[in-house]
């Protein structure tokens, strides 16, 4: 094991365990303006009146006439407005703003609110889609000619559906013009992108905007791109605060049901086999994007890239769409499009060997990519595929062949189980060239004359540790204690800009950079003198580069990979499913702290054994989230599982920080195709190809299989 | 209705008085400043506003103020200058068991809760113990894992 792979107690620990970490809904209440959001009740209307209530003294509403900016919220594109101006798109969407002293008092102003509408016909079905955001097309070699020569041509449907983030700590900001400048504090994961919408909707030259992330209860992509609309509100009302601090802090159920969730998708698959390889995929994915665009291109182009799986497929042809509902738009979550589609290709690659009468993982391997073959979008996989050994760490874990074979006998029991296996990567990065095109990062290392050393970057430890481990690597270059790092919540009057914290970069790109940083720092060190050192961002020499006009080139400079076994329990009376064990597999490069590491696959394979199985989330037919709360959008528990097993296989990544690569959103990917498998083979059903599986639909599935039907793909 | 009531809090003799239905949570946080108790979701779902009410673990969004008349409340800021926080904290810091923090005071709580009554848990009951605790980083088993520590090291003090 590295050296600095050896843990640490966290930067963060002391605060957050004693109760005294300082939360953005943690400042004073007293003494502030509170806001109330006037929603849209319809999922698509035209706004033919507001008729505020009279409002008492120190209140004042806040919509679109009151934007000094424009009236768009920056994330990829700009379509997003601040407040809706002449039509609403999605039940939620936002009309306007309540402020004033009493939290109560806004809250009934809010709702006294009068607003006639025009009811417009709405899309809630991407099936009823008829506007494409996004429509993608790659490919590569001769797919018709592959069709036309395989042995076999195997066709399937697979769906998943919302998943919401459901971070402890609700979004909540607060935002105050002081000296002239406005300063925005909030649970964020990436402050520049709220800067930079900041400034649109206010038209605030930026070095007039000063975005600050306070301690961040959980993002897991949910705090990606919504800060920057909620930033952009709160913005605007403050400038009419004339001074105020104005506080919006979100409810669960006003953050459950209209921040940004998991894209719910639709994938057709397309396989030709001939002599046991698959020699060619059509894939057609479909994500619905809610009502705007928001992040869905980039989440789209990911969750298209990883569809062919880890497989090579000589002959490859990709359509993806992402399609305009009039939903709340979805956005960022962990795996960012991938789980979508590795659960879709796992358990297609499942189900084409279990129609070939093969082993399902034999028939994976088989068709495994390795070092040297070209990935879905002819760039290379230029460092080793660690599957193989990965996957025998697994089977001697999880003692899956004698399970696997013990379960395949037929189960008449009332109490039935089942095992699966999944194989997957997640591409460390942005997609394509972005990191040197857009975010061109830039790290800075301040030391104080008393040889203390303080990192700056932009980068949000919302959790996932990365306060810590960036300490860690800039000790350790400089050979300094540990202690004699600082490094506070990122202020953006203070930090430059390192890029946002997501797509699983921080640590391998801004990691990385602060090493550099942090060599340099020591060359050039004087003792007793305060010194700065900056470093920028350089990018890989080695990769292909990516076009995505065509999707040709290296979209990922390299992959962490995964490898899971679920094993589950029905009790087929209730339908209710029980997880037995899981066991896991993840490369991550070097482990820059290793508890940190096991804690985020740990904590990633529990959100996607939830995904798979216990977290539904519904729209009613006027297109209303129908579970808004924990109570009826549940999460797993500790007893809903047992210990979770999670091994580390350490294949090093020369560009990455001691070899360490991107890691946070690996665990959840692949989890989701094991859970179904392991669901097929109890059940003793093929095609149980959507996600959630709830207890109602395994006992359909249980009463279907006892007449000996083969249900296929039910919605 | 207006009540006037005399509780314990954090080991304090205290005077209150106000609306009965006023719920535990929000008069921590907005009249005492105790933010260490979270509010997550304010239906008694999440556990991250998690307080000891005479040693039992109760959601203080769903506990109205009426009820505390002779009550002794234990919040994170109260007990963590106990020996007994002490040992939690080493055994949660050394296996990096906090992430984003947010369910930490609730948890703790809970794992005081659980070690008062079963100073020597099985994982099972540990996990039992937690199970009102929602935590959406860590997957429990490092937090489960410390506080089976810390009924090993802190022999004697539950």
């Amino acid at each position: 094991m590295h050296k600095i792979s050896t843990s640490v107690i966290k930067k963060d620990h002391a605060a957050k365990m004693g109760g005294s970490a300082y939360y953005v809904g943690d400042y004073p209440s007293k003494g502030v303006l509170h806001s109330s959001f006037i929603r849209s009740p319809h999922a698509h209307a035209r706004i033919r009146k507001v008729h505020y209530p009279a409002l008492p003294p120190g209140y004042f509403s806040v919509d679109y006439r009151d934007i000094t900016g424009e009236n768009s919220v920056h994330v990829v594109l700009d379509d997003l407005p601040v407040f809706a101006q002449e039509e609403v798109f999605y039940i939620g969407d936002a009309i306007g703003m309540i402020v004033g002293p009493d939290a109560e008092t806004t809250a009934e102003l809010a709702a006294a609110c009068e607003v006639s509408y025009e009811e417009l016909p709405a899309i809630l079905d991407i099936n009823d889609a008829e506007t494409a955001f996004f429509d993608y097309h790659y490919g590569r070699g001769d797919t018709e000619r592959a069709f036309s020569e395989a042995d076999h041509v195997f066709e399937e449907d697979f769906e998943t559906g919302y998943q919401e983030q459901a971070y402890l700590e609700p979004q909540g900001m607060i935002a105050q013009v002081e000296n002239d400048v406005l300063t925005v504090r909030g649970s964020l994961q990436c402050p520049y992108y709220v800067h930079r919408a900041t400034a649109k909707a206010t038209g605030l030259p930026t070095e007039r905007i000063r975005i600050v992330q306070e301690v961040t209860g959980g993002g897991f992509g949910g705090k990606e791109a919504y800060p920057s609309l909620l930033a952009a509100q709160l913005g605007v009302a403050a400038l009419k605060a004339k001074g105020q601090a104005v506080r919006c802090i979100f409810g669960r159920r006003e953050d459950m049901e209209f921040t940004s969730k998991r894209h719910p998708s639709r994938c057709h698959y397309r396989v030709a086999v001939k002599e046991g390889r698959v020699t060619a995929m059509e894939i057609d994915v479909r994500f619905n994007s809610g009502a705007f665009t928001t992040l869905s291109p980039v989440v789209l182009q990911r969750g298209i890239i990883a569809s062919p799986g880890v497989y090579n497929v000589e002959n490859l042809q990709v359509r993806g769409r992402a399609l305009r509902t009039h939903t709340v738009p979805n956005g960022a979550y962990r795996g960012f499009g991938a789980p979508q589609t590795f659960f879709a290709v796992e358990l297609m690659m499942d189900h084409i060997a279990a129609s070939l009468g093969q082993d399902p993982l034999e028939f994976k391997r088989a068709n495994l990519a390795k070092q040297g073959d070209a990935t879905s979008t002819s760039g290379r996989y230029h460092f080793p595929v660690p599957l193989p050994e990965m996957i025998e760490r697994v089977l001697a874990a999880s003692d899956y062949a004698n399970k696997r074979a013990a379960y395949a006998a037929p189960q008449d029991s009332l109490y039935r189980k089942g095992i699966g296996l999944s194989l997957w990567f997640h591409g460390a990065g942005f997609t394509g060239a972005g990191e040197r095109d857009l975010i061109k990062a830039v790290v800075a290392l301040e030391k104080n004359a008393a040889g203390q050393v303080e990192i700056l970057t932009a980068n949000t430890d919302m959790g996932q540790g990365v306060k810590t481990t960036f300490s860690k690597i800039v000790a350790h270059e400089l050979g300094i204690p540990y202690e004699d790092i600082i490094i506070h919540n990122p202020d953006t009057s203070r930090v430059p800009d390192s890029g946002p914290t997501a797509a699983s970069r921080s640590l391998m790109v801004v990691g990385e950079l602060l090493r550099r940083a942090a060599i340099r720092l020591k060359e050039e060190w004087c003792e007793g003198q305060p010194q700065r050192i900056e470093e920028h961002y350089t990018h890989p020499d080695y990769l292909v580069p990516f076009n995505l006009e065509t999707f040709s080139g290296d979209a990922y400079p390299t992959f962490a990979w995964g490898v899971g076994v679920v094993e589950l329990g029905f009790d087929t009376l209730t339908g209710a499913n029980e997880v037995l064990g899981s066991w896991s597999c993840f490369d991550i490069g070097t482990l820059a702290d290793e508890a940190i590491a096991v804690g985020q696959m740990e904590g990633g394979v529990l959100q996607g054994l939830g995904y798979s199985s216990m977290e539904q989330m519904a729209i009613d037919g006027r297109g209303r989230i129908r579970n808004n709360s924990y109570s009826d959008y549940l999460i797993p528990t500790s007893v809903d599982v047992p210990q979770l097993e999670v091994q580390m296989h350490v294949c090093e990544y020369p560009g990455g920080p001691y070899g360490a690569k991107g890691a946070g959103e690996l665990p959840l990917v692949g989890i989701p195709a094991a859970f179904i498998a392991a669901a097929e083979q109890a059940l003793g059903v093929r095609g149980i190809n959507h996600i959630p599986l709830t207890a109602e639909e395994t006992l359909d599935y249980l009463s279907g299989s006892q007449h000996g039907k083969d249900k296929e793909s039910v919605r | 209705m207006r009540c006037e009531i005399e509780f314990t809090l954090n080991g304090a003799t205290t005077q209150w008085a106000g609306e009965a239905g006023r719920k535990l949570l929000d008069v921590l946080r907005d009249e005492f400043a105790l933010v260490g108790v979270k509010c997550g979701c304010r239906e008694g779902e999440c556990g991250a506003c998690s307080v000891l009410m005479d040693g039992v673990l109760v959601n203080s969004c769903l506990v109205a103020m009426g009820r505390l008349q002779g009550c002794e409340v234990l919040t994170i800021e109260g007990y963590r200058l106990t020996e007994r926080f002490k040992v939690l904290d080493r055994a949660l810091a050394n296996r990096s068991a906090v992430q984003c923090g947010y369910c930490i005071p609730g948890m703790v709580l809970a794992a005081e809760a659980l070690l008062a009554a079963c100073p020597r848990p099985s994982d099972a009951e540990v996990r039992r113990g937690l199970s009102g605790n929602l935590c959406r980083c860590t997957g429990y088993n490092a937090i489960a894992g410390a506080i089976l520590d810390a009924s090993k090291e802190g022999e004697g003090l539950w």
